[in-house]
């Protein structure tokens, strides 16, 4: 029997860009790196529903309810994707779970800032999921086959997310004096924690190096952040909101915007559990889980009872 | 009863039918105890727009795939049979319809 160097058919795979599936050989870390971070984006999308449920019962009309829980069912639709592509790599989603419980996997930082007032539901529309489409868009063409197909199919469905939450805005802002205040005060709050969701500079980002040899990751934080702010900008000047960076401004010859330092010592607090809501946001999960346990339990003994009865 | 571990019960990938007469194409995968709650489960998750008319669900162990490493030794026999497809074959001058 011919001998197979895998470590080569893996790397030839990966420089002719032929995708990655779940059955090929892969190295032990390529299998971690993809865990991880396709875990935490899915625990991303299911943690994200908790400030958006905090409006569905203070919707302002029935159309805006009825976009609310939509979205927020696509939230869950999306990690339950994401779930299903870390599950080709052979972990289980009771242990994806219990990693998150345990404090071993994250989340999107974003999702430990409250949602105040309804322009934060605007604000997270816009800005929360107008990053995280830039970061998805990259993502379609990462080399792992299930997470690239889980990326195009989220792809197709976010950008209502984002133009919903944009209608948020742009309504506030042709509102009253007190709603356009309010618009601007979810900007002034939102602004800055979009900004990292992208992750560190990246010149500090630990897990770059990987992720970029092996086209998980296509394309780089500080690219990614740029693409946003470049577009988000126009998008913000057109309904009249202002930019809270008194240190952005075009810059003419790289074609886009310079911006202020960002807070890494927030991003960090957050990340180590003192954002607003971290412990919030958790103890919502554990307890969904938790008081969720008999269903599960009762529909398995269910399933149980009807296979013994088949076989009698 | 008490003795169950938490689950999040089996798996079973989902296929899609986009429209009549189309191939069933795979989406994703589902959890559920039996099929009735699969088939709620994949409704729920991968139709939420339009995506189809149909549905198979199959349990994710009952897949049988072929190994990424006999690839090239277990597709080779179908690379050199040129005769297998019509443009191997001469035609006369002048023929039609053929």
């Amino acid at each position: 029997m011919e001998h197979i160097d895998h470590l080569k058919v893996f790397e030839t795979k990966i420089e002719q860009d032929i995708n990655i599936e779940a059955k090929d050989w892969m190295p032990d870390d390529y299998r971690k790196h993809l865990i991880r971070q396709i875990s935490q984006h899915a625990h991303s999308e299911v943690i994200g529903m908790q400030p958006e449920g905090n409006w569905i019962t203070r919707a302002p009309s029935l159309r805006a309810k009825k976009i609310l829980l939509a979205k927020i069912q696509d939230e869950g639709g999306h990690g339950l994707y994401l779930y299903s592509a870390a599950e080709t790599l052979g972990i289980g989603r009771d242990e994806l779970i219990q990693q998150l419980h345990d404090g071993k996997a994250k989340y999107s930082n974003i999702f430990n800032y409250p949602s105040l007032t309804w322009a934060d539901i605007g604000a997270i529309g816009w800005l929360v999921d107008g990053a995280a489409i830039v970061n998805q868009v990259s993502l379609q063409r990462t080399s792992y086959g299930p997470y690239s197909r889980a990326m195009v199919r989220i792809c197709k469905e976010e950008s209502f997310h984002q133009r919903q939450g944009y209608e948020i805005m742009a309504k506030m802002m042709a509102g009253t004096a007190a709603q356009r205040e309010m618009a601007q005060d979810a900007m002034n709050r939102w602004w800055w924690p979009a900004l990292m969701m992208f992750g560190p500079h990246d010149t500090d980002s630990p897990h770059t190096g990987n992720a970029v040899k092996w086209k998980i990751k296509r394309q780089s934080n500080d690219t990614l952040r740029q693409k946003f702010i470049d577009k988000t900008v126009q998008q913000a000047e057109v309904i009249g909101l202002t930019i809270p960076d008194p240190d952005l401004k075009w810059n003419e010859e790289k074609k886009s915007y310079d911006h202020g330092e960002i807070n890494w010592n927030e991003f960090r607090e957050v990340i180590n559990g003192n954002g607003p809501c971290n412990r919030q946001r958790m103890s919502n999960h554990i307890k969904a889980h938790e008081e969720g346990e008999w269903v599960r339990k009762a529909a398995s003994a269910y399933s149980n009872k009807q296979k013994l009865r088949v076989s009698q | 009863m008490e003795n169950v571990k938490d689950t999040q019960w089996p798996i079973w990938e989902v296929f899609i039918q986009s429209q009549p007469g189309t191939p069933y194409k795979h989406a994703g995968s589902v959890h559920g105890s039996d099929k009735e709650i699969a088939m709620q489960n994949a409704r729920d998750t991968y139709f939420r727009r339009n995506e189809g008319t149909s549905i198979w669900l199959v349990p994710t162990d009952c897949i049988i795939a072929s190994n990424p490493d006999d690839a090239e030794m277990f597709f080779d026999p179908s690379n050199d049979k040129a005769y297998r497809h019509p443009t191997f074959y001469t035609m006369p001058e002048g023929a039609l319809n053929i």
